[in-house]
This record gives C-alpha cells, structure tokens and sequence, in this order.
C-alpha cells in the first residue's frame, strides 16, 4: 500500500488548524502549542463561533471540545460534516467512552483524550492531514461501486460519493485488496497511524458512516464486510 | 448446607418420638397382656385343679390298695370328661399297660394321656404326696398336667400315700388363643399409636423446621448481601422471637451497610470529581509543558531548570490524574472491554516494542495462540507489570504464555530478591508502597490495582507469588472467549 501511502504534512507545514474550545487556559495552551509546531490556527471559544469561521477560513483540519457551552460539540461535529469533508479531531473527557462513540458517529475522523499532549495532538492531525497518493491506475468497478484511484473519486451508480478523508482512505485500504481481511489493530496502523493498541471503536464507526454511504442497506454490506471475531473485508462483490 | 442439618433435626425428632411411643406402648400394653394373660391361665387352673377334686372324690373306696391296669383304667376314666385326658399311675403300672381292655371304649383314645409327656419332676413331686402341676407343650398345644397322688386314711385316721398317682391334661388351646388374640390386639395398638407418633412428630417437625430452614435461608440470603432480607413472624412463641431478633439484626446490619456503601460512594465520588476538576487546569498546563521542555535548554538558569521541572512534574502528575480518572471508572462500574479477537504474542510482541523493551525481556510465547479480550487493557496491565520488574526485579525479566482451551495465562517474572511475605497481600493495594522510605517513584501507586481491575473486567485474575527459585512473578489469568458485560454486537 506504500504508493496510497502520500506525503506525510510535515509539522510546520502550515495547515490552517480551527480549534473550537471554550475553556481559556486550554485555547491559549492548545493554541500556544500548535502554533509553535508552525499551524495557523483559528482559536474560538463556542460552537456558533466555529461554524462561522469554517465558512471564512476554510480550515485543514478542525479540532473541537465535546464539552461546550450552547450548541454542543456533537451538534457542531454533525453541522461542519454536512457542511463538508474537512477531518475534525475531538478533545474527549477520559472516562466519557459515550462521548467517545456519539462523537464518532456525529462523524468526527479521530479524537484525542484530555489532559492533551500536544505532540499527540499533532500526530493526529498529522495523519488525518496526510494526502492520498494517487494512481495511475484503471478505474476500478465493483458492482455499482467504481473507485478512481487517480482522481481519488467514488461513484455509486455513476453518482460521485462525497466521503471524508479517513472514509476514503479506509474504502481505498481496504479495496486495495478485495477479498483480504483486515483486522483492526492493521487498519488503525495503516489508516489512522495509530499504534497496535489504537482503540477499534475509530475503525467500527468509520465503517458505519461509509457504509451508509456506499451500501445500498448498510445492515446487509456487500462492499465493506464485517469478518466476525477478526476484522473487515473488501467484498467479494 | 442447610438441607443436611435439618435432615438431621427431623431424623432425631422422629426418632425420640417413636422410641417414646414405642416405650409407653410397650410399657402400657405389655403390661396389660401380662395381666390378662395370668388371670386367663390362673382362672383355668383354678377351674381345672377344682374340677379334678370333685372328681378324685368319687374314686372312694379304693377298691384295693395295689390296682392292677385295668383298675387303673378304671380310675383313669373317672377321672375324665369331655375335656381332659387322664392317666392313672402305679408305681411303674399304669392306665395304658397291658393288653387292650374289653371295656376300651373308642373315644378313649381322645381321653387318653401318654404317661411319657409327665415331666419327671412333676412326678416327683407328686410322689410325694403333693397336687402339683404343671403347662407342658405336647403335640403342639400347650397343656396343663394336673397331678395328684391318691391318699388312704388308715385305722389310726392318718393318711398315707397309696402310691396311686392320677394325672390329667387339660387342653389350653382355647386359653392360647384368646391370649394369642390379645397379644395380636396389643401388637395392632402398638403399631397404630407409633404411626400415631410418627405422623404427629411429622407434622411437629414441620411446625418448628419449617420456621428454622426459612431462618437458615434468610441467613443465608444476608450473607449473600442482600440486605433486605426478613422473615415473617408468625405466632409468639420462641421461635417467633428469633424470628423477630433476626428481623431487627437485619434492619440494623442493613442500615449500616447503607451508611458504609453511602460514605464509601462520597469518597468515590469526591476522587472522582477531584480528578475531573483537575483535569481541566491540567489539561493548559500539559498544552504548554511540551513548549516549555524544548525552551528549558535555551533559558538561564535557573529558570531552565525550573522549566525542565515544571514540565516534567506535569507530565507525572497527568499520568497521576488519569489513573484515578481510570480506578473511579472501575468503581462506578462504567468501565467497559473493547473486545477483539487478538494473537496473544504478537499482542505481547507489540506491548513489549512500543515501550522499547524487546531486547532486555525474555519471552517464550507459545505461537497461534488467540483470544478475545480488550488489547488495550491488557497492554496496561503488560506494560505495568514488565515495567515493574524492568525498574524494581533482577534482570533476566521474562514473560511466558500458556494456554488451554479455556484460558490463557501470561507470566511475568524477574530474577530478583522476591516480595517479602509480608508485602504479597498488598500488592494491589492502591498507593501500596512496599517501603516508607521509597520514594515517589514511577508510577502513581495506582499502576497494579488498575491491572487487577482490568484483569478483573475480564473476569480473569492477577496474582503474584514469590518463584521457588527466587525473583516475584506475577501471574494473569484471562479467559480465552471473555464476555461484555454490555453485550456488545461484535
């Protein structure tokens, strides 16, 4: 897979970063802290004030409390996915694994548990930012499914598919290889850069949101196969 | 268990109630058989021994002082009736010796008595001039034999013995039966009174087991916690009373628990809400440490070195603030497994690469051995436990993987010195340290109590003991197929 594998954004290489948190000293901290690994970043402290700035900044990523006062961080994460594909990083409570899984459905690509290290943080946005390599390669059909690999464009029926950055490099992962089961643990190394010990709920919710995508009834799956007890599966169509 | 106990009771309850009853019916009908029994047997003699008087009467005068058989025989038929049979002796002559008489009369032979059946002493006694008798068993009916010397008044009116001894038996047939029907009557009461007290020790034994075996269960259901356990009091007798103090050592016992688990909940609580409001503050402060940390070299001194410290106490106290973030997960129960069928030693493998351990760990995995279990939580508890012996064992540290059907074990050892004893039990205790004067080492002291509760959350264990040859080795335990509680789909 090393050629989907693209250049990594190096630290510093100036993504646009929108941090939406409402407490004072984490922004400053947050803020204080990616801005010296070379982010532009766009710090506000409200939900409403982020919506806002998404449509006038235009940020890379988005990296948003779950915990705000007003409109909630779900509420926020399900507005900017509608609004479009930029990756949104969650900052979760420990010990709050619904939040974790609400937030992961509301379609937010990776979170990253508070207290925060800010290298972990920029790991995270390191690897969400990572540019799909592109093919040269035919245009692939299966089914109603065609996946352009060159163009980095997903068609069901012939109608393009609009998918976040983790979903398409989860669908091109595990297309690369129809048939081959992945585990998670692999998925999460090779699609999120987490370690082996990543947490696997990233990787379920990530194929629940793709499969309402691409799958005519994503409780039946014909494209992304759940292998039980092991992991998941591109196919057979 | 309980069943046995009162089993026990019952079985002696019933047995003190049959041995009494069948000691009083005994006594009382035995008692009463024996009387009638006598007067029966006394009645007939008395009647018999009578009868044979008047009889012997009419043999006066003797027709001669030494008779011959057929004399004899003629005594001998005087003496009966329908009855009884007689015999009369004289000295070695008797009624039956001889040839068969012209007068034989054929329902003699029913009045007939054979001289053998007289018992010796009888005759004895007899012979000395004294009516005697005597029961005899003959033919298979009882018989009484009643005999009586002949007496003859000389010319000076004393009386002498003639020599002429007469005997008769009387059947006690009749007798036998009425007693045999008495005896049956007895046995019929007896059997009938001890059913009697069976059934009533039955219904005696329920009356008070019934009472002890719902105290038993009761009991038991406290001991098992659950504290709302009572008894209904029935009635006022001691029974009703127990019944009633163990109601009221229930009311209290759960009013204390109560309080307990309500003072143990605050101070869970208070940790809890400790750590969250920590975490907020810290949360600022470990988005800067990083910042810090890499400024620390370019600063003067000695604001570097408070920068170096500042950053690296923040560090601790994080990883001090998640782990008591973690532990008040495990005790509010909210604490769940992300479950994934995993290759155990490549789980052990990666544990040990990530931390950057894989060369000065021994490992002797056992291959193609997979489970399903939250690889997250059992990285924690690798990690934590192969730290430990990494910082406090002896090198060599190893880890080893076994494995059945049903479990998995991994065993973590170093070749050190051991616990002592008196440290084994403590352990996992939170904040345990071994020494007073260790210091604050790595670590929160929260590091082993969390890998139990995660050992635990799979309903696995982890324990520890000292290896026969030297060194701690702490064993875990997990099940090969462990369950959600949750229950979750995959």
């Amino acid at each position: 897979m090393g050629e989907l594998r693209g250049r990594a954004v190096k630290p510093g290489g100036g993504s646009r970063v929108l941090l939406i948190e409402d407490d004072p000293a984490i922004r400053e901290g947050l803020e204080l802290a990616l801005t010296r690994h070379g982010h532009r970043v766009r710090a506000v402290e409200s939900g409403e004030q982020g919506l806002d700035r998404l449509r006038t900044d235009l940020p890379d990523v988005v990296v948003l409390d779950l915990m705000l006062p007003g409109m909630d961080g779900f509420e926020v994460c399900r507005r900017i996915r509608a609004a479009g594909e930029v990756p949104i990083i969650m900052l979760t409570a420990r010990g709050d694994d619904m939040d974790v899984v609400a937030g992961l459905e509301a379609g937010a690509d990776d979170y990253v548990v508070k207290p925060v290290q800010p290298r972990v943080l920029e790991a995270r946005i390191g690897a969400v930012l990572r540019r799909i390599g592109r093919d040269q390669a035919e245009l692939e059909r299966y089914g109603d499914l065609t996946i352009d690999r060159a163009g980095l464009v997903v068609a069901s029926r012939g109608v393009p598919v609009s998918l976040a950055p983790t979903e398409l490099r989860l669908l091109l992962e595990l297309s690369g290889t129809p048939g081959r089961v992945h585990s998670r643990q692999q998925l999460l190394e090779s699609v999120w850069e987490h370690g082996y010990f990543g947490d696997s709920r990233l990787v379920d919710a990530c194929v629940q949101r793709l499969r309402a995508k691409i799958e005519d009834d994503s409780a039946a799956p014909v494209y992304v196969q759940t292998v039980r007890g092991f992991g998941y599966r591109f196919g057979p169509v | 268990m309980a069943p046995r106990a009162s089993l026990g009771l019952r079985a002696r309850l019933l047995f003190a109630f049959a041995l009494l009853c069948v000691v009083t019916a005994a006594a009382v009908t035995g008692g009463m058989y024996v009387d009638a029994r006598n007067a029966i047997l006394q009645r007939t003699q008395d009647a018999a021994v009578q009868a044979m008087k008047r009889r012997m009467e009419q043999l006066f005068p003797l027709r001669s002082v030494a008779p011959g058989p057929d004399e004899l025989r003629e005594i001998a038929g005087t003496m009966t009736d329908g009855d009884n049979r007689a015999v009369a002796v004289y000295h070695e002559v008797h009624s039956l010796s001889g040839p068969a008489p012209g007068r034989w009369r054929p329902d003699w032979k029913w009045q007939i008595l054979d001289p053998k059946v007289i018992p010796p002493r009888l005759r004895q006694t007899v012979a000395d001039g004294v009516m005697a008798w005597q029961r005899v068993v003959w033919q298979g009916e009882p018989y009484l034999i009643i005999g009586a010397p002949l007496l003859v008044v000389g010319e000076d009116r004393t009386t002498r013995v003639s020599g002429i001894e007469v005997y008769t038996a009387r059947s006690l047939g009749p007798e036998q039966r009425s007693i045999d029907e008495l005896a049956g009557r007895a046995w019929l009461a007896g059997g009938a009174a001890l059913a009697f007290a069976v059934v009533l020790a039955l219904l005696a034994t329920r009356g008070v087991l019934g009472p002890v075996r719902e105290l038993g269960r009761a009991a038991r259901l406290l001991g098992e916690g659950n504290m709302r356990t009572r008894i209904a009091v029935r009635g006022s007798d001691e029974l009703a009373d127990v019944a009633r103090t163990f109601n009221t050592a229930a009311a209290e016992l759960e009013r204390h628990v109560k309080q307990l688990r309500e003072m143990e909940a605050d101070a869970r609580r208070f940790v809890a809400d400790v750590s969250h409001e920590l975490r907020t503050p810290l949360a600022a402060l470990a988005a800067v440490a990083d910042v810090l940390e890499e400024e620390a070299a370019r600063l003067p001194e000695p604001a570097g070195r408070a920068a170096m410290l500042v950053s690296q106490e923040t560090l601790n106290l994080t990883a001090l603030v998640n782990d008591l973030i973690e532990i008040s997960r495990f005790d509010s129960g909210v604490a769940a497994l992300a479950l994934n069928e995993v290759d155990v030693a490549e789980l052990v493998r990666a544990t040990l690469r990530v931390r950057g351990w894989s060369e000065s760990v021994h490992t002797e995995l056992a291959p193609g051995v997979t489970a399903r279990l939250d690889p997250r939580r059992v990285d924690v508890v690798l990690a934590n436990l192969v730290g430990n012996a990494l910082r406090h064992g002896e090198p060599p540290v190893s880890v080893r993987l076994r494995a059945d059907a049903h479990w998995i074990v991994l065993e973590v050892r170093d070749h050190g010195p051991g616990l002592a004893e008196a440290v084994l039990p403590h352990v996992f205790d939170r904040f345990y340290k071994a020494s007073a004067a260790r210091a604050r080492s790595e670590g929160s002291g929260l590091g082993l109590a969390i890998a139990r509760e995660n050992a635990r959350l799979h309903r696995g264990d982890l324990t520890v003991t000292n290896a026969p040859d030297g060194g701690a080795m702490f064993t875990l335990r997990l099940p090969r197929q462990a369950v959600d509680p949750d229950g979750s789909p995959e």
